[in-house]
This record gives structure tokens, sequence and C-alpha cells, in this order.
């Protein structure tokens, strides 16, 4: 990042404007930081792209009125513009006790810097190096099966941000952090011209850390290759085992029901459950925010809050929503240092890492206990409602028979209750790896409906 | 003869930044420094405004302003892209360099803008953009969305409205001399509902969305129906059974069931999958790719539409373009480097969410042609099967046209008649495979008036959709009850 380091001074000068103006509660949230991308495809260089993205947001309160404005400028004029415009926002709004920004003492006033997410090395990565790795990616994925003829190409994407915080309570935060990725969509065409695309990729906020070229040229050559020939299945009810991928797809979805926004917005199907075993004992859900070196990884929340590990099913029981400090005041409850910065909105919650406790069981332990059913690797389509837990999603596949993958399935369909889902759970692997900020192993949900033929 | 709206553009970067044709051309240069087969300049200036309304409070009022330039060089189909978030001539020759790092020979040839820049009719004229109007007047109409949705029924327990509205202007130079401009208003209003009755809990939704100001609402349709229809979803939604599973006829609505074209063969029939050969549409200009009563066309040109452009966001007209004839294919949605590696023209269909993102086919309102049969005869040939009304979006697998869409209000066919309400309905098929299954078109097409955006490798832009009634045969239903 080319010498940038955020000016928090700045922040604290906006802080005052909008303090001087007449607002009563006033926070900036603002980030800088250096992208760029290079793109290889059939081995040429398709895409260069380099950006600096800056971004200012400010949130301020008057008499319990809220109001967000942001703007990309930081001169002093535009500054002075985005505190007036903020100012005849908050007039618009109508006053809500719970509006505000958090409380004191849950303010992170301490927090830790070291969290291993801040890599400047992914700044200084030569474009030749780039080239070379995602070069190679693209050539292993050929290489491994004549039948890959194409790809969607390779792109070698770093991202470094800078995040600040400061507020009127006399917050002032700011962490860095990097991460450096790149993944291939490798092709292949099946016997009936129909193509099939396989997936891969690596990503880290360390450089060392990114998996091999050849490792993700590989496993995406073979995902493509696994899905020639696929077909449709009888409708009917089976059990399903859920490859990471698609296991954290999953915990995704679930994500979303369990925020206090959710709750308070009575969106969610969990809302009657809080404090209630509803899923199996092999459901434990972690939320933490503290361990090092992860995408979710953060040392404070967005709205400054202090942030700690837990967990939010243990065993099957529901601890509870998580929330940020909008949230709990709405509904009674304390903030679980849960904020997610939005620039340009109020904060919204979310979960940091967030994953499955893994079991002792290989996947392949898992596969070869299903007598007849269905091994998901993708799904497609976004079929589920928060409101009533359904979930319902195309889905591609492997059918099992005798513990065995048999023959490839595509075209069907996925459906059952979040509820029922979670309490279905039989199995849950050991293969846990933090692929996203939401990760999960390989895990088995018995009794889904799926549609084929 | 230039439009309005160009020459309101060119003079607000002109007045506000001082970007003139002097500055372009220089920045034009330094693009090409390097060689490259041209470079494009695109300038953006974007207000938004968001009112967030929910037990009938505004919670939050909000907006921004983002401005910058995004500088695109092109050599072949490879691409080199920077922007710049200010328009200090330093930093916008700094993106300049950078973009030019793709190329890699001596300085291309830069043709100096021309002043006289596109001309053609305004697609969206506006008196009051609804940016420009005052926070009360949108208020107004927020409340009557509110108001008309908690009256509909008891069981409205909750209900929120956002309103969300911007306005872009926009400025192209491109290398070879080209000057475009546009003002470009946009407003979308969606109200959400939950209806709770017995214990059980149901949402429903409406979205309206045009480039048109607030007269929209006393002349499209009145806040009241945009508050009913979302709460009567969420109503209906509360005795719906359990989706059947299993393959069956479906009957797909018109208007909203538009989504069906967009999935399942919009995508596919976008240039640049095309000319890279990623899509199962490539190379089958020419082939039967759909039943003959299937004619499909993006119509970049539908006046005041959410994906109508007066000029794509490459300086291009947009248009109305021919997609599928009578089951036939014939040609693809084309962007400029797609429709150079294809040797045709380009269509008018080269997008960009914002100037930090570089164009790629997109489409803009796709729509399915009128067909002539009454729409009653279409569910009288249905033994047992589907009719779908309105959708939660969908996706599709480009390289192999797999979709799925997701519908949130459906209802059974039996023995010729619509009946029971169902909820959980996921439709999963394949493009050509579904398109070749339509049997029966109705004389009942609309366009969809709903916020819709398009998804594409991380790009969101504002797109359309529409077709009459249509009867498919058999298609995957993914229901609960196998």
């Amino acid at each position: 990042m080319e010498n940038t380091e955020l000016d928090l001074n700045l922040a604290e000068t906006v802080v005052k404007k909008a303090l001087a103006a007449g607002a009563d509660e006033v926070e900036v949230l603002f980030s800088q930081g250096y992208e760029s991308g290079v793109k290889l495809r059939k081995g040429k260089v398709d895409l260069l792209n380099e950006a600096q993205p800056k971004a200012l947001s400010l949130r301020l309160y008057r008499e319990k009125r809220a109001a967000v404005a942001y703007t990309s400028d930081f001169s002093k004029a535009a500054l002075d513009d985005l505190v007036m415009r903020a100012m005849d926002m908050a007039v618009i709004s109508d006053p809500d006790p719970a509006a505000g920004l958090p409380d004191p003492d849950d303010l992170a006033f301490q927090y830790n810097e070291n969290l291993g997410i801040w890599d400047p090395a992914i700044g200084d990565i030569p474009t030749e190096v780039k080239v070379e790795m995602v070069r190679r990616c693209e050539d292993s994925a050929f290489a491994f099966d004549t039948r890959i003829n194409n790809t969607g190409g390779t792109t070698f994407s770093t991202n470094l941000r800078q995040v600040g915080l400061v507020n009127s309570l006399g917050f002032a935060g700011t962490y860095k952090t990097s991460h450096c990725s790149f993944g291939l969509d490798a092709v292949v065409d099946d016997a009936e011209g129909k193509k099939q695309n396989g997936w891969w990729f690596t990503i880290s906020n360390n450089f060392k850390e990114m998996k091999s070229p050849e490792e993700v040229g590989r496993i995406a050559a073979q995902r493509a290759i696994n899905k020639i020939g696929g077909r449709k299945i009888k409708t009917s009810k089976m059990p399903i085992i859920w490859d990471p991928m698609v296991a954290s797809d999953l915990l995704g979805t679930l994500a979303g029901s369990l925020s206090g926004d959710a709750l308070e917005r009575r969106s969610t199907f969990l809302i009657p459950f809080e404090g209630q075993k509803i899923g199996s004992d092999l459901v434990t859900l972690v939320d933490d925010p503290l361990r090092p070196g992860l995408r979710g990884t953060r040392p404070f929340d967005g709205e400054g809050v202090e942030v700690r590990r837990k967990n939010i099913f243990d065993k099957g029981v529901f601890q509870g929503f998580i929330f940020n400090s909008y949230t709990a005041r709405k509904t009674s409850h304390k903030t679980t240092g849960n904020a997610t910065g939005g620039i340009g909105s109020l904060p919204g919650v979310g979960v940091s890492n967030f994953y499955i406790e893994p079991g002792n069981v290989t996947q392949e332990e898992i596969i070869a206990g299903v007598e007849e059913g269905l091994f998901l690797t993708e799904m497609i389509g976004f079929g589920y409602n928060p409101v009533t837990g359904d979930f319902s999603r195309g889905a591609v596949g492997w059918w099992i028979e005798n513990g065995k993958l048999a023959y490839p399935v595509a075209e069907i369909n996925i459906a059952g209750n979040m509820k029922d889902m979670l309490s279905n759970i039989t199995q849950v692997g050991n293969d846990l790896e933090f692929l996203f900020s939401i990760s999960s192993p390989t895990i088995r949900i018995d009794n889904m409906t799926v549609s084929g033929l | 003869m230039t439009t309005e709206n160009a020459q309101v553009a060119l003079g607000f970067f002109q007045t506000r930044y001082g970007i003139d044709q002097n500055i372009l051309n220089d920045l034009l240069a330094v693009a090409m420094s390097r060689g490259g087969d041209f470079a494009e300049l695109y300038s953006e200036y974007r207000q938004t405004s968001l009112l967030n309304y929910e037990d009938q409070a505004v919670r939050q009022s909000s907006g921004g302003i983002t401005q910058g330039m995004g500088v695109r060089v092109v050599q072949g189909d490879s691409v080199g892209y920077a922007y710049s978030e200010d328009f200090s001539i330093e930093s916008l020759k700094h993106a300049a360099t950078t973009a030019a790092q793709i190329a890699n020979s001596s300085q291309g040839k830069v043709n100096p803008v021309d002043a006289t820049i596109l001309s053609g009719a305004n697609l969206y004229p506006i008196e009051k953009p609804t940016i420009d109007a005052r926070a009360l007047e949108k208020l107004e109409i927020i409340r009557r969305v509110d108001k008309a949705a908690r009256a509909h029924d008891p069981s409205i327990s909750k209900v929120s409205v956002i309103f969300a509205d911007e306005l872009k202007r926009v400025l192209i130079a491109t290398s070879d001399g080209r000057l475009a401009a546009d003002v470009q208003p946009l407003f979308t209003i969606r109200a959400s509902v939950i209806a709770e009755k017995d214990g059980k809990r149901e949402r429903g939704f409406k979205s309206a969305s045009a480039r048109r100001g607030l007269e929209y609402f006393d002349q499209i349709i009145s806040p009241e129906e945009v508050g009913v229809l979302a709460a009567k979803q969420a109503v209906t939604n509360l005795s719906a059974i359990e989706a059947p599973a299993g393959v069956m006829p479906v009957v797909l609505g018109a208007g909203e069931s538009g989504v069906l074209l967009h999935e399942a063969v919009g995508h596919g029939l976008e240039g640049d999958f095309n000319y890279k050969k990623l899509s199962n549409y490539s190379d089958r200009v020419g082939e039967k790719v759909a039943s003959e009563l299937c004619s499909v066309v993006d119509d970049g040109t539908v006046p005041h539409t959410r994906g109508t452009l007066n000029i794509d966001d490459e300086g291009n007209p947009t248009h109305y373009n021919v997609l599928i004839e009578n089951g036939l294919l014939r040609g693809y949605m084309q962007d400029r480097i797609s429709s150079t590696q294809m040797s045709v023209a380009p269509t008018g269909n080269g997008r960009r969410e914002s100037f930090r993102k570089y164009p790629m086919t997109r489409m803009t309102n796709t729509y399915m042609l009128n067909g002539e049969t009454p729409f009653d005869d279409l569910i009288k040939a249905v033994p047992r099967g589907l009719y779908c009304v309105e959708y939660g979006g969908g996706q599709v697998d480009i390289n192999s046209g797999d979709f799925v869409f997701i519908v949130t209000e459906a209802y059974m066919i039996e023995d010729g008649q619509i009946t029971a309400p169902v909820k959980g309905v996921n439709l999963i098929g394949n493009g050509p495979d579904v398109l070749s299954k339509v049997t029966m078109v109705a004389n009942d097409f609309q366009l969809a008036g709903n916020g819709g955006m398009c998804g594409k490798n991380g790009q969101s832009v504002p797109v359309s959709l529409g077709m009459p009634s249509v009867l498919v045969s058999s298609i995957t239903v993914g229901g609960t009850a196998a």
C-alpha cells in the first residue's frame, strides 16, 4: 500500500464539525485501500487492474434521529458539505429511543492489533510472480485431463485495507487487513455437448499461506470432470452428505437468521427457540472474531464494540441471537459485538468467523455409511425463506449407492426446513478448513427432499 | 443534434471538475502511451438517497455522492483498468498510466474527441427527478404504501418500506474520437410485509421501479397498490400448502416470469461468454434453441423502464435486439470487445456497475413477445401442475445452462383450475431444454415493473423483464412434499 496511513485526525475533525453543527452523537467510519487483479485466460493476460478505493461514512444522531451520509472525496469542502447533508437528513428521521452510539462501557478502548490479518508483502508481489502462479494453475488444470478444453480464466487478486473508526464517545481505533486469492474455472464438454465447469480457489490473509497453484488447478479440473454426464434421480427423501463448500454455504444461510436484526424484524424462524434445544447434539456453532489470521477476524466490531468468542449453538441448544447496539436495545438485550460497519448505512449485524465444531469421522467414512443418498457438491439459486426456515436449492453432486459414489447427478433440487435440518445433522466430519469466514467440515443431514424425475 | 441529457452531463463535468475536451484528449494520450486498440474514459457522478421506514417511523435517512473516472485500455480482448475517485489531473493521469500497462508496444492512435456528441431521443424525459424531490413528498408516498398494507388484513404484523433513488451523470470519451454523455434517473420502492396468524409467520414483497419522477405513482401504480400486493402475498402464504416435488407442467404467469428468460437464455446469450465459447449457446446462431412459439428480445429502448439506457456504459446507443425469433437463435448481446471478437456490430449491451468496474456484456430489458392464446386456455390444459406468479430471483450456471428460480407466489392447478396457494417452490431446469418445452404462449404480455438487479462477476446492474403467460409442458418443481 503506497505509504497511505489513515489520518485519524481527519475523522476527529469531522466528528467535531458535526458536534459543532448540533449533533448529539457522531461516528465516522472510514477506509482506504489498495487492490489489484491480474487475470490470465488460456495463457494470455486478459485483465490488469489496480485501484485505491477510499470512503468516509458519517453517522450522526440529533435528538435520537438518525442520519448517515458518505463521500469518497476527503477535501475540506466535501467534508463540510457531508456534515450539512447529514444534519439535514436527520430532520427527516423519526426519533427512536433505541437509536444512538453504543454504551461507552461496551467500547473496545483497548484492543489487540496483532491478529495475523495483515501481511504488507501482499502489496509488493510483482506482477510477473502473479502471472507465473496463475499460469501454473491453469496449466495444471489442462494437464490434469485432456477433456478440459477451456477456462473462464484465473484471477490473482490482492486486497489491502485499513479501517478507522472514531466516535464522539472518545473511541478511536484502526486496523489493517489484507488478503490475496486466486481461483480457476475449468471447463469441459460432456458427451452431449453440454458444457460443465469446475471452480476451485485459494484465499489467505498471508501470501505464504496460499495453496499451490497446481493443487488449485487440479481440484478445479477434477470438479469439472466430476460433473460429466450428470443425470436426474428419482424424487424422494434421503440423507444428504454436504461437502465442506456447500456445508459452509448452508451455515452462511443460517447466519442471516441468527441476527438481532432478523429478530427485531420478526423475520427469523428462530424467534420461539431462544435457549431451546433444536439441533442435534453435534450442532455446536462458534462465532470467533479473535481467532487469528482468518477472513472474519477483527479487533473490534463495526461500531467499536469489544468482541469475543461465543457458541451460538451449544450441543444443539440455541444460545441466543447476535446483536449490534441498536438491535440489542430495541429487543432488550446486550450487544454481542456483532455490528458490521457499513459505509453509507446504519450498522448491520453479522457473524465473524463462524463454523461448526468438527467431529472425528472422515468424509470417506461418512459416505461409506450411506446406503442410498446424495453427495452434494454444488448448489445454485438462493431459495431460503428466513421467516419460515424453508430451504430449497438447485443441486449438483453424486448419487451414493451402498456407501460408494455411483454416478454424477444434476438438474435436481434439494429442500427441507432449516429447523428440521439442524435436528437431522447425524454426522460431522473432521475436515474443517477455514476457507471463508464461514466454514464447515463435511456434514450429513438425514431426511431431506430431493426432487428430480 | 444532441440530446438535452447529454449536454447537461457534459456541462456538469466541465463546470464542476474542469473536465473539458483538452483534458480528455490528454488523458487518452496517456492511456494509449503503450499502444492498444482503444482507450476509454468513463466519468461518473452519482447521487443516492434512501429512506427506510419501519413500524411507521423513518428509521434511517441516508445519502451520498460517489464520483470518479474509470480508465480502460484494450488490446485485443485484454483489458487494463484503473480508476480515480477524484478528478485531480495528477490522480487521473496516474489511473491512465496504470491502465496503459496492459499494452506493450509504442504510442497508439488517438483521434481527438469530437464535440458533436451522440444524438438520439431521450428515453426517460422527466420533469423532476426524485432525487430533487423533497423528502416529505417521498415520505407521503411511503406512508400511503404502509397504511394500505397494514389495513389489508389483521394478520399483518410488520411493514417496512424503502424508497431508494439515484441520479447518475456519466461522460464517456474514447480514443476513436467518441464523446457521449447522459443523465440517468432511477428510483425503487420496496414494501416488505410480515403476516402472523395462529403461530405461523409468512412474508410478502412488492417492489416498483422506473426511470421516472414521482408522477409514476399517479400514472402507473398507486402507492396503495404496492402495499396491498405485498400484504396479499404474505396473507396468501399463511394458508399455502407445501409444494409438490417432481416433474410437472407449469404455467408461468405474465410479467415477472420473465426471470425465466433472464436466467434460462439471457445470460447464455451474452456476447462475452460466447466469443470465449463458454456458453451452451456458443456457435449456435441459426439453430433451433427454443419452441417456435418463442421470440425473445433484449430491448434497451423501452421508455422509462429500469433496464433502459440512452447510451450503454461504453457510449454506444441501446437497441431493440432480437435474440430468438420463432425458436431460432438470431444473435447475441454484444459489448465493444465481444462484438469486435465476433466481427459484428455492438448492440448497446456494454454495462458496468460504476466507474470502479470495467464494462461487460449485460442485459437491459429482456422479454418474450406476445402470443395468441387466451390465458384461460393455458390453465385449462393442465390436469395437475403449478401456476407461478411472483419470483424471488434466480441463478444460472452459464456453462451448462442449468438454472434455478425461486417462486414466492404460486398456486396448484388441478383439473384445469387454479386452486390452493403453495409455498417453498423452486423451479429447476436447463435453459434450452425448458424453452423447447413451451407448448402455449398467451396474449397477455406484461413488462414487469419491479426492481430487479442482475449480478455477474460481482457487478450488479438494474434490469427489467417481461413475458406473456406460457405453458411449459414439464419442468422439475423442487418442493418439500415428496
